[in-house]
Order: C-alpha cells, then structure tokens, then sequence
C-alpha cells in the first residue's frame, strides 16, 4: 500500500504484481466489465452505428436540445460513438474481460485441479452427519446380506464403490463427475477462442463486394473500405435469375449461376443463392443483391411452336424479327418491359425497373397486314398463344440484370464456430452435472445393520438428495418397527 | 381460417379466464379455486397445441410446408405455449400454483399484444432470407429459453414481493412500481382494444396511431392528464399497499429459498439454450445468409445485451451480498431486456434484420 514504507524494492514490485493479480483475478471486476460492456451496447444501438451524420444529429437534437446538439454530436464523434464497436476504449474493455477471464481461470485451476485429481478417502465415524446430505436409518437384516443392496443401490445411482473394512462393518464412498468442476473453466476459455477467432478473421480475413453483370467476368472486389482487392482468379455470372411464389411478386429464390476460371480455364460451374453461399479458395460467395442494368441491353431468349408441335429456341433483341415456322407470320418485337401491367383503363405500364414481370411487345404480320399484337409474358403461359395455333415463349431475358454478390474470407470463422461448440459442451456440463460424493457406513448389530449415510453435490443438492432416497428406498422399507427412522439434513 | 384458428380462440380465451382465476385463488384460497385454475390452464394448453398442429398442416395444405414459427405473430404464440409449458411442468413437479397468478398474466400480455395489433395472421411464404433451418433453430431455441427466463421473472417477483420488509427499500419500490406500471400497460391496452376493436394497420402504424390513444395519448389532454394522476395513484397504492399482496402470498407458505433456488434453475436451463439457440444459431445463419456472423446489428446487439445481464446475474450470485434481493432485481431487469430485444428493438429502433418486421 502507498502509506507503507518502501524498503525493499522487490518485494514493492511484486506487491504491485500481486494487486494487479487480485483485480483482475476477482469476480467483482468480471461483474464490473460485463455490466459496462452492456451498457455501453445499449448506447451503440440508441445511435446509429457508422450511418450519416445528419440522422444522429436529430436523435442528438430530441436529446440534448437544437442548441447543444451539435456540440454534443462533435464530442461523441470523436470520442467514437459513431463507429462504437470498432473504437479503442470499446475494444479495450473487451481485452480487459479478457484478461480477467484469463487470470481469474489460472488463479483458481491448481485449487479445482487439487480437488479433482484428490482420491476418496472414507469418512471417519463422526465425520458423518456434517455435509450437504445426511440420512440415516436402521434395517432388518444380516449385514452380507445389506451389503450386497447397498452396493446395488450405489451402483444404481453411477458410483463405482470402494470398500473400506470396518470392525464390525463396512464402509462404502465412491465419487463421480469429478470433472464437471472443470466445466466453467471450459466455458470461459472458449470466450477466449471465440474472441481470438473474432480477431483473426479481422485480422487476416477480407469482406468486400462484386457486382457481376449477366455474361461478364471479374476478378476484382470492392473491399468495404472501398479498394480493389483481387482474388487471384475470375468468377463470370453466365445467369441471374429471380423466381416468384406463384402469380405474386414476393420472391422465392435469388438464384446466380456462376463459373470460376482461372487463367481462362473453367474451374467451377456451380449456383448460389440466399442461404446457400459457395466456396472456392478460402473465398465464400454470397448471393446478396440483384438490380437492373437498364434497357436495351439485353437478349431475348425466345421458344417459337409451331403448329405441328416442332420447337425452335432463337436468340433475338428488342426490334428484331422472326419469321414463325409453318405459318405466313412474322413476329417483330416492338418493346420489352421488366415489369408490366396494366392499370384499371387496361393501359399497359411498368410498375418497376426490377425485373419482377418481364414481357414483350409483339406484333405479328402476315405480308404487309398486321393480324394480332400484343403482350408476351414470360410469367404467363397464357400469353404465350399465338391465335393461329403456333405458339410465340418468352423464356429468359438475358444481360438485363446483375447480381451482387458479397465475399468473404475468414480464417477465423471455424475458431469461432469451434468455441461456439465448446462453450455449449461446458454450459451444459457446468448447469447439469455435478461433482458427486457418497459415503456410506454399514454397522451390524444383531441381526440389524445401522446404515449413516453421507454425501455432497457442488451443485443441484436437492435433486441428488431425491435420488438417494429413491435409490435406498426398498432398503429404508425394511427399517425394524421399534426403530424409527432418522433423516437429518444438516448444513 | 381453418381449425387451428377456432383452437387458438379456444386457448387464447382460456388463457385469459385461468388468468382470472389464478388471481381469485391468489386472494381468496380455496383448494377448488386453484384445481379449477390448472384445469382451465391444461384445456387452454391442449386447444393451443392442437392448433399449433393444425396450422402446420394448413400450412402444408397451402403448399408452403413449414412449421409455425417464423413471423412474429407466430413466435410470439410460441412463447405462450413454451411459458404454459414450463409453468405447468414446475408447478406439477413443485405442487405450488401460487406462481400462476404472476404467469398467465406474462400469457395474456403476450396474446392481448398480438390481437390488439392487428398483426397478419396469415400463413406466408417465406422470403429467400428467411428459408434456414439455421434460422428455425434460433426461433425455437429463443423462445424455450424466452419462456424460461419469463418463469424466472415471475418467480424473481415474489421472491421480492415475500422478501421485503419497508416501504422505503430500493427492492421495495422496484417491484412496486414494476409490477404496478406493467399491469398499468395491460390495462391500458386492454382499454385501446375495447374502444378501436381489432385493427387491421401495420404494428408499428398501430404503435403511432392507437397504443395508449384512449389513456396517455389521447386527443384530449384533459384525459390524458387524468389518465396520468390515474396510473399515477395506481402505482402510489401498489407501492403504499403492497403489504396485502405480501400477506397474500405468505399465505401459501412459499418459502423463500425455494423461490430463489427456482430463479436460480430456470435461468440455468434457459442461459444454454439461449446461448446456442439464440446468439450461436443466431450468428450461423447470418454467417449463410449474409457472410458475417455478427455485424453488431441493434437487433443483435440486444441479444448480446441480454445475454450479458444473465452472465451477470450468474456472476452476481458469488459476489458476497449479492444474494437474494439483488439478483431478483437482476433477473426482473434481465426479462426486461428480454421483451425490449423482441418488441422494442423493431418498434423503437431499426435494424438490418427483416425477420422481426412487423407485418
Ligand atoms: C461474458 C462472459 C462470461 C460468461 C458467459 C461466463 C459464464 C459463466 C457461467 C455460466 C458460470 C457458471 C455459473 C453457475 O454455475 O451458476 C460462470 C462462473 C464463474 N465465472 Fe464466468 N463467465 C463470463 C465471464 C467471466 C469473467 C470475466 C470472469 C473473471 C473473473 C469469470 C469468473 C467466473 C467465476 C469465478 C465463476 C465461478 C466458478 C465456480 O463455480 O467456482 N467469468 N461463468
């Protein structure tokens, strides 16, 4: 302490090093930083992380009034709100839990691993009476043959007895589960892989963007910083596609079909959509957006039947003209549409630019006369009829749209994933079991065996107190009449 | 609307009758009261597991297929019949119903919130995000443990009601004025159910046009000042009078350990669920929907939040004086955290996350 005369120089220095040991090795600091570090959360979600100045400044303006409000909002930036979870005073925090974490765990292993690795001893007589659980009673009966029960009754609650000879009895203990002591420990050591998961794929990982127009090839992403970052080879989106819940416009898959190549050569040829990603090279591929590319860029793929029932499928652009097979007509698209309908005067329009309901305008002509015109849908089977029989699909329109994907690389994905797992695995084993013990102490006495029993729970007494007593009940039943039972339960 | 429509009636109703009569048993006693209460709940359970069952065959019969739990209005339903569950199963393995009277209300609150918005019942397909069995994990596994940490607050509550002695102790006036506003909440919604009927607007537009526009936000300020001095009043003579809802539970002779040891366990079953369920499976699917496994995203971020507060209030329990009355105020405080991650992140604060959007 600082009034106390510093003498020695190395014992002040390890003093130091024993004060820093016992903050950070005490739970009070744990309770300390896990309450700051929600609190702060709480004020990373009230402002917007990392949005434009302008909203926070209004939620700055409702708090602190129009004339403070800039003031305050110019603190805070500074100070980091705005970009919270990424500042040095909120990673500081959770490296301080760290090493809390870190130090309080070594502080307290050698004294669990002392409790763990130490053998059961039998109980002295009057030990017994002082633990968690104790019950005793008297039963009628030779003590070969309560012997053989007791066992029986120990064995049927997990233990593994070791018998202990007595003068006129025996004495049974055993213990189990020892190691579920150690189940907090896991818990707290996988925060810490979680977190050094978290650091490297920060550390080492890369998250960016690709926009891949229908048909082109790129190798390049943006990273979220906003540089090129390349991957070392080519993704080419050969379609994008967008399908719908039946007549709806409410989506049901985003689907990409992409090809990898490197140096020109077809590697992959695979699809991904929402909720499907797909790897390549420690890469992973995320189907994220999708957009038009604006009009007249595209092509049309188009089924044409004739008559007689033969098909035909032929590429064709906005202007174009096909000639359909077997019959005098010739079909000119006149307009292409990514999302029609039409209002209450039966006046067609586009109700978007997305793709959502892509139809073409056609007209149909046999010599110079016009016969028919109309919409072609590729949503609609219906529309598809031509009146003379033949039959005019809209099967894809191609080069109108892009896809977006976003990519990711993370080494550190599978440390987190792998903490995840074994954090789990020790909550489980720290709620649910518990370190056992059990002592049991036989006397014979004239045909009657006095049996004491003995036993603790690190955790969940009250259930292991059950069981025992459901385990000795066909015992208990043969108590003698003169001798009432007994069932102490002390501190 | 098929069958599972008329069961959930059947329950939601019964859900509220056995809320009456757990509060008649509460005050009166009276051992045909209490059977009565458990009868009604185990009808009220069975209508609404029947109708969970029927709407994921309707489901099926829509050719959509998939288990009801993945829009609010279902998960919130999902809570009830978790909450029902678990508080069944304690008061059957513990043969205490006293507990009831502080659980079903937790089960209309929840009910009346759903009716009350209007939210779209329909059976919807699902948007390409939302199609993971990674994110059906999550919902499920969040609203068992939901359910558990709801049990854990209503026993926190009596624990504290039991356990505080005078007026002027923080604990005192915390589970005052927090019993008293949420019942204030209850009610007043009641009213705005009873004067706008069901209203078919989107919850958030219902948040801004109808909730508490009977009462606290009504057109006239004369009422809504009144309703103020009411709420007001209401929770002075719960905080002046509490002593009768002290001796009401002294009357069943709960002790307090038991309510202590029952927070105590329902939080260790909830916390690793919670855990998996809803932070790991949580961050899984993000990772295969969106490529970042935590983005610290409002939504998110409230669920770290409270899983902190329960890590805290684990912790707390081996901080000397840390025991009891403390911690009960950390538990209530956790369920807390719990309905602001579901409901006040979406109304109050906007996320990335379109799964909560309301419909
Ligand atoms: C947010 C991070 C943390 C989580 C999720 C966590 C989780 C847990 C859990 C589940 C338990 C078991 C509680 C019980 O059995 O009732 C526990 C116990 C404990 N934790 Fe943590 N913990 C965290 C951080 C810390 C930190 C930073 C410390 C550093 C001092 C710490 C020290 C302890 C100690 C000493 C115990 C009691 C161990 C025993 O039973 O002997 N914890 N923790």
């Amino acid at each position: 302490m600082m009034n106390q005369g510093m003498t020695d120089k190395t014992r002040d220095k390890t003093s130091i090093v024993n004060t820093i040991w016992g903050l950070f090795s005490s739970v009070r600091l744990a309770v300390i930083l896990i309450a700051m570090i929600a609190l702060l959360s709480i004020v990373g979600t009230l402002i917007e992380q990392g949005a434009e100045p302008e909203k926070n400044v209004i939620l700055f303006k409702k708090i602190f009034g129009d004339a403070l409000a800039p003031a305050a909002y110019r603190i805070s930036e500074s100070l980091g709100f705005m970009d919270m979870y990424s500042s040095w005073w909120f990673l500081a925090l959770l490296a301080l839990l760290a090493t809390n974490l870190i130090i309080c765990s070594l502080d307290r292993l050698p004294g669990i691993r002392r409790i763990v690795s130490k053998p059961m001893e039998p109980l002295k007589e009057d030990g017994f009476g002082h633990h968690g659980i104790n019950k005793q009673f008297v039963c009628n009966g030779s003590l070969t043959d309560i012997r053989v029960k007791v066992v029986t009754a120990l064995r049927q609650l997990g233990f593994h007895p070791s018998e202990f000879a007595l003068e006129r009895g025996v004495q049974y203990y055993a213990q189990k589960w020892q190691h579920a002591r150690y189940a907090v420990y896991v818990i707290h050591l996988n925060i810490i892989v979680i977190l050094v998961g978290a650091v490297v794929g920060i550390q080492f990982g890369f998250h960016g963007f690709m926009k891949i127009d229908e048909g082109q090839t790129t190798d390049t992403a943006i990273s979220r910083k906003g540089e090129e970052h390349h991957l070392g080879f080519s993704i080419r989106c050969d379609d994008f596609n967008v399908q719908f819940y039946g007549d709806t416009d409410m989506p049901k898959t985003y689907l990409s079909f992409l090809t990898v190549l490197e140096n020109g050569k077809e590697m992959l040829k695979t699809s991904i959509e929402v909720n499907r990603p797909m790897s390549y090279k420690g890469y992973t591929f995320y189907q994220a957006s999708y957009g038009p590319l604006g009009e007249g860029s595209g092509v049309l793929v188009l089924r044409v039947t004739s008559k007689d029932g033969k098909s035909e499928v032929i590429s064709k652009n906005v202007g174009d003209v096909l000639n359909i097979q077997g019959s005098a007509l010739e079909a000119k698209i006149m307009a292409f549409s990514p999302a029609l309908a039409f209002n209450k005067e039966e006046k067609a329009y586009t109700y978007t630019d997305m793709l959502n309901n892509p139809a073409i305008y056609v007209v149909f002509r046999e010599g110079r006369t016009e016969k028919y015109g109309g919409w072609i849908f590729k949503r609609y089977p219906k529309s598809w009829n031509i009146p003379d029989g033949s039959k005019l699909e809209l099967i894809d329109n191609w080069g109108y749209q892009y896809t977006g994907i976003q990519v990711r690389k993370d080494p550190g994905v599978w440390i987190v994933y792998l903490g995840c797992i074994c954090m789990t695995l020790g909550l489980y084993f720290a709620f649910f079991l518990s370190h056992k013990k059990i002592w049991v102490l036989l006397v014979g006495d004239k045909g009657k065996v006095d049996i004491k029993i003995a036993a603790s729970a690190h955790k969940n007494r009250g259930a292991f107190d059950t069981s025992i007593d459901k385990a000795f009940g066909p015992l208990r039943d043969q108590i003698g009449r003169d001798q009432p039972a007994a069932n102490t339960k002390g501190g | 609307m098929g069958n599972s429509s008329v069961f959930f009636g059947i329950a939601e109703i019964g859900y509220f009758v056995a809320m009456m009569v757990y509060i008649a048993y509460f005050v009166f006693k009276g051992e045909y009261l209490g059977k009565g209460a458990t009868t009604v709940t185990i009808v009220s359970f069975l209508a609404q597991t029947a109708a969970f069952i029927s709407r994921w065959v309707e489901s099926y019969n829509l050719g959509i297929g998939r288990p009801p739990l993945t829009n609010l209005y279902e998960s919130l339903v999902f809570f009830v019949w978790c909450l029902m569950l678990g508080y069944l199963i304690v008061e059957f393995k513990y043969k205490r119903r006293s507990l009831g009277a502080f659980v079903t209300p937790l089960a209309a609150l929840a009910l009346g919130f759903v009716d009350l918005t209007g939210m779209s019942k329909k059976i919807e397909p699902l948007v390409p995000a939302l199609q993971s069995n990674w994110l059906l994990a999550h919902v499920t596994m969040s609203f068992i443990a939901y359910a558990a940490f709801g049990l854990s607050f209503a026993a926190a509550l009596m624990y504290l009601i039991v356990k505080t002695e005078r007026r002027n102790e923080p604990a005192y006036v915390f589970w005052s004025v927090s019993s008293s506003v949420f019942f204030i909440v209850i009610f007043a919604m009641l009213l705005d159910y009873m004067n706008y009927k069901v209203v078919g607007e989107s919850t958030e537009g219902f948040i801004k046009n109808y909730l508490f526009k009977t009462t606290f936000r009504n057109a006239s300020s004369g009422v809504a000042v009144f309703s103020y001095i009411v709420a007001g009043i209401v929770v002075f003579l719960t905080w002046r009078y509490g002593y009768i809802i002290k001796k009401a539970i002294n009357g069943f002779n709960v002790s307090v350990d038991f309510l202590d040891e029952l927070n105590y366990k329902v939080i260790a079953v909830g916390f690793p669920i919670f855990t998996l369920g809803g932070l790991i499976c949580g961050a899984v699917w993000a990772d295969q929907a969106w490529g970042t496994y935590w983005s610290w995203d409002p939504k998110e971020t409230w669920s770290l939040i409270t899983w902190l507060v329960y890590a805290f209030y684990l912790h707390a329990r081996y901080l000397k004086g840390w025991r009891g009355k403390k911690v009960a105020v950390v538990s209530v405080v956790g369920f807390i955290t719990v309905i602001f991650t579901y409901l006040g992140v979406n109304i109050f604060l906007s996320g990335l996350h379109s799964y909560g959007d309301m419909p």
